[in-house]
């Protein structure tokens, strides 16, 4: 449906993407007992850190391997080999998970090569512990590029096939764009038929900032390592937008049945999910969430009178931004402006005219007569120029807390998300006033007895004078 | 590595007013005051986050970030500086370079991405930032900065920090050798005054400077230029016209400090807006510099007269706060911050103070905090998270300040915490900012959260559970 454009600048202004190594690491960051970690400079993962802890409030395990320039030109394996040793000693993690930036891709460091080199030399000490690695240069794709990246490199290096899967065990591979409570209501609609959910990576279990009994230097919780491997002994792997279809695509290599949703905001994706659900369980569906759907059903009812015909912009990544656009289309608003981070086949599906990958600039200059501008906490500065409210959508979200709870998956999370886009409408409501309807000159001339002019009659004995003067009507 | 940048870093290494490099032997001092990063246990940012602290407060400036997006992508409007006036400091610029680039080099990319912001911007002046993978395939950002400022008329400014020649410490500096390269001293004032004054190293965070500038105004003497807190482009640039300067404690832009009084002959004096004493000797010293240099003597009485006023007000609304803290016990974690200029403060307010960091303090600094503590005053040098966790949980202290780095293991430990570093919220700067310092201490110390999330659950109850 949507045209796909890059944009054509030579400089970014107001990025809206953020980049592959911060991906991959978030990926990271929700398995258990993990030490993510950037191979480049110290900045790229002080950058990252900061960045994240802003966005969740939490503390964010994350490493580097500190390059300089003379290690760079050198090659950085030493980097590695004392960073994973020092991790190791201080840490001593069940995994550690490293991404690589734009600075060693740029030298074309062999990480892998490095990696085995350094388990050889060290089996011993690093017994227990694994280490992973994925390429992730900056200057290549966005931030869920490098989460999707990142899981496809766990599945390869961890996951085998198996020769019976585990009677009811439902993989679930997440897109970046669910938060925390997103996997939550996931795990809980598959878990009322009766199934076992193994989330791979779950940033439930590590970044919904619950108090854990002592101080952890790693990760909080997440998935395991036996998740990870159980991903093959799956009777079926569920996975969440379509920046996981690489992932998918290799699981099914290994003859694990999955299905790819794009999305699960919206009646009819969550139908989907729940029918797949009943299908694969051979369970009706429970009564609650007959009623979370009759809830949701209700929501749309109430809320198309408020998003029914709203302009809307968006600035997002790919797959959040067609869940997104989707549920705007399918509650009677129009996405006027999409803009997004890097290239996805789901973008020409998304219900608008077209979809820029570009910057914050690009979606403010297209924004304007927009009713709604909806992107991350960077779009406040684009929002108060507009004079537009603001709803904020992906990460960061600096400036607001509680963002790891925010809902927009399931029946549940896509009748709250309906009522918080509806509020947002009801209270910036405009109040009319006298002049909001005026007549055209035209009218007001005929009505005051002057000749008809510029008529918009198309027949020929319609006469047209050239010049027509409108009386001013005293206000 | 570019030679100019490696020049820059000797150069900054042999830095003559720092007395850390002074009491350094020839070797050491050759090695610099990088300390080497530990692969794997580091923290902190890199030069090119250093540098783009130290400048980014300038308000009216464009600073363009050449770079791929991690860079700027990953950081902008990052950071709390405040401005009374333009807001494109807040403007995230970068070349966002691509895979070709790197290839094919970026230089094209960025002498159009610098046309494009004054084409649609017009700002004073663009900063461009060097990274490190624009470095490393040698683009040449000082030869494309110089043309396009011919081109286009207009100062554009090569920073050339790229993150992998070292710590935000020394990004700072070199940050600060681009203003001294290429803008201070290439503009003149309309008007001069006896009373104009330089503060160097001030970044306004949470509008900071906007507690000590009252003062100033009552004063008479005009701040011409901040470097580079709620800074203006033709302010900095004409900012070697001071007749004294003030450079901010944390030694971020000594360099500046120092080669200005080199070459403009601008005397300055280490000071700090932080505890009441050092913000009544920094007012003291502007005032003597400002009267050597010419200004009229009753400036010294006046200040004299601010002081008293101003410090009795501020110890008074601070005992208030004696009867509720008396005895309550602070951990005092800080990096940029003077710990015993703080430390003073919090002992009028009657807390004792069970501990402070003394990470990048000076031995004057470690003395100075023996006078205010006693001997056996408790200094950490480095505390590990664990340890920490530990003395918050174990209560040897009611409540931690400490940078936001350390929050979440206060927070996890059930235990208050109070931000004193450089992402915070509040300002703490001179007298208001010292009273405003306990109230929150109070403020958090008192609130009945901690009471409620300490109680347990009702499952880790025997009473609740003998009844089930």
């Amino acid at each position: 449906m949507a045209i796909v454009h890059d944009s054509k600048k030579a400089c970014a202004v107001n990025p809206l993407k953020m980049s592959q190594p911060l991906g991959a690491c978030y990926a990271f960051l929700g398995l258990a007992n993990t030490m993510p970690m950037m191979h480049g400079s110290q900045g790229c993962t002080s950058f990252g850190l900061v960045l994240l802890v802003r966005h969740f409030k939490e503390a964010i395990p994350m490493q580097t391997t500190a390059m300089n320039e003379v290690s760079t030109i050198l090659g950085g394996m030493d980097n590695i080999e004392q960073a994973v040793l020092n991790i190791k000693k201080r840490a001593n993690p069940a995994l550690i998970a490293i991404a690589s930036t734009g600075l060693t891709e740029t030298k074309g460091d062999d990480v892998d090569g490095y990696l085995r080199l350094i388990r050889a030399k060290h089996a011993e000490t690093l017994d227990g512990t694994e280490i992973v690695y994925v390429s992730t240069p900056d200057y290549v794709g966005a931030f869920q590029d490098g989460w999707a990246a990142a899981i496809k490199a766990l599945v390869a290096a961890f996951v085998t096939p198996a020769e019976t899967p585990v009677a009811g065990r439902i993989g679930v591979l997440p897109g970046a764009y669910l938060t925390p409570a997103d996997l939550e209501e996931v795990r809980e609609l598959i878990e009322a038929f009766g199934l076992d959910a193994v989330l791979v990576p779950d940033v439930s279990g590590s970044l919904d900032g619950h108090i854990p009994e002592d101080f952890t230097p790693t990760t909080l919780g997440g998935a395991t390592l036996d998740d990870i491997r159980g991903l093959g002994a799956c009777e079926h792997v569920i996975a969440i937008g379509e920046q996981m279809r690489g992932t998918t695509d290799a699981l099914e290599a290994l003859g694990v049945p999955c299905t790819l949703f794009d999305r699960l905001t919206g009646l009819a994706a969550t139908d989907a999910l729940v029918a797949l659900l009943m299908r694969l369980s051979g369970k009706p569906a429970p009564a609650r969430l007959k009623r979370q759907r009759g809830q949701l059903q209700d929501a749309m009812l109430d809320g198309h009178f408020h998003l029914g015909g709203k302009r809307v912009a968006i600035g997002a990544e790919p797959d959040l931004l067609f869940a997104l656009s989707s549920l705007i289309a399918e509650m009677g608003g129009e996405v006027v402006a999409a803009v997004t981070t890097t290239h996805s086949p789901l973008l020409a599906r998304v219900p608008t005219a077209e979809v820029l990958v570009g910057d914050l600039e690009d979606l403010e200059t297209r924004a304007v007569g927009c009713d709604l501008l909806i992107t991350h906490a960077h779009g406040r500065q684009a929002a108060t120029r507009l004079g537009i409210p603001l709803f904020r959508a992906g990460i960061p979200q600096f400036d607001r807390i509680g963002t790891a709870h925010q809902l927009s998956v399931g029946y549940r999370g896509t009748r709250d998300l309906i009522f918080q886009l509806a509020n947002i409408f009801l209270a910036h409501m405009h109040a009319h006033g006298p002049e909001d309807w005026p007549l055209p000159a035209e009218a007001v001339a005929v009505a005051q007895g002057q000749p008809v002019s510029g008529c918009a009659c198309a027949s020929s004995s319609c006469s047209v004078s050239d010049e027509v003067v409108i009386p001013i009507i005293p206000a | 590595m570019d030679a100019r940048v490696s020049a820059k870093i000797q150069s900054v290494f042999e830095e003559p007013a720092c007395e850390h490099n002074q009491n350094k032997d020839e070797k050491a001092r050759k090695k610099g005051c990088t300390k080497q990063l530990s692969p794997g246990a580091a923290a902190g940012g890199c030069a090119f986050d250093g540098a783009k602290i130290a400048l980014q407060p300038i308000a009216d400036v464009a600073h363009l970030v050449h770079g791929p997006i991690a860079c700027e992508g990953n950081s902008w409007d990052n950071r709390n500086s405040s401005t009374s006036g333009p807001q494109l400091y807040r403007t995230g610029f970068t070349t966002d370079i691509g895979e070709l680039d790197v290839i094919y080099g970026g230089e094209k990319r960025l002498f159009k991405s610098i046309r494009e912001i004054i084409e649609k911007y017009d700002p004073p002046a663009v900063f461009v930032y060097q990274t490190c993978v624009t470095a490393l395939i040698g683009d040449d950002i000082e030869a494309v900065c110089k043309r396009a400022a011919e081109k286009f008329g207009k100062p554009v400014v090569p920073v050339n920090a790229p993150g992998f020649v070292g710590p935000k410490n020394l990004g700072n500096k070199l940050g600060a050798e681009a203003l001294l390269d290429y803008v201070i001293g290439t503009e003149e004032p309309e008007v001069m005054t006896p009373y104009d004054i330089n503060i160097i190293g001030e970044y306004n965070l949470a509008g900071e400077l906007w507690q000590v500038r009252p003062l100033l105004d009552a004063l008479g003497i005009r701040i011409l230029s901040c470097i580079s807190g709620d800074g203006r482009y033709h302010e900095v640039a004409q900012s070697h016209r001071a007749k004294a300067a003030m450079m901010v404690c944390s030694k971020s832009m000594i360099n500046v400090a120092r080669k200005m009084e080199d070459r403009y002959g601008i005397p300055f004096f280490e000071g700090s807006f932080y505890g009441i004493e050092d913000m009544s000797d920094t007012l003291r010293q502007l005032a003597r510099l400002l009267v050597q240099r010419g200004a009229p003597a009753d400036l010294l009485e006046r200040t004299e007269a601010l002081i008293a006023v101003e410090e009795k007000r501020a110890w008074d609304r601070i005992a208030a706060f004696r009867p509720r803290l008396e005895g309550k016990k602070v951990l005092l974690i800080t990096g940029g911050v003077k710990s015993w200029s703080v430390v003073a403060a919090l002992q009028e307010a009657g807390l004792e103070v069970v501990g402070t960091s003394v990470k990048k303090s000076t031995k004057e600094d470690k003395e100075k905090i023996k006078e205010i503590m006693g001997e056996d005053a408790h200094m950490i040098d480095d505390m590990t998270p664990r340890e920490m966790f530990k003395m918050l949980r174990d209560a040897r202290a009611d409540i931690m300040l400490s940078g936001g780095r350390s929050q979440f293991v206060a927070l996890k430990a059930k235990m208050p915490w109070l931000d004193i570093n450089q992402e915070r919220h509040y300002a703490y700067a001179g007298y208001e900012g010292m009273v405003d310092l306990v109230r929150e201490i109070s403020k958090t110390l008192f609130n009945p959260v901690w009471e409620q999330v300490r109680m347990p659950a009702p499952w880790e109850t025997p009473a609740v559970e003998e009844v089930c």
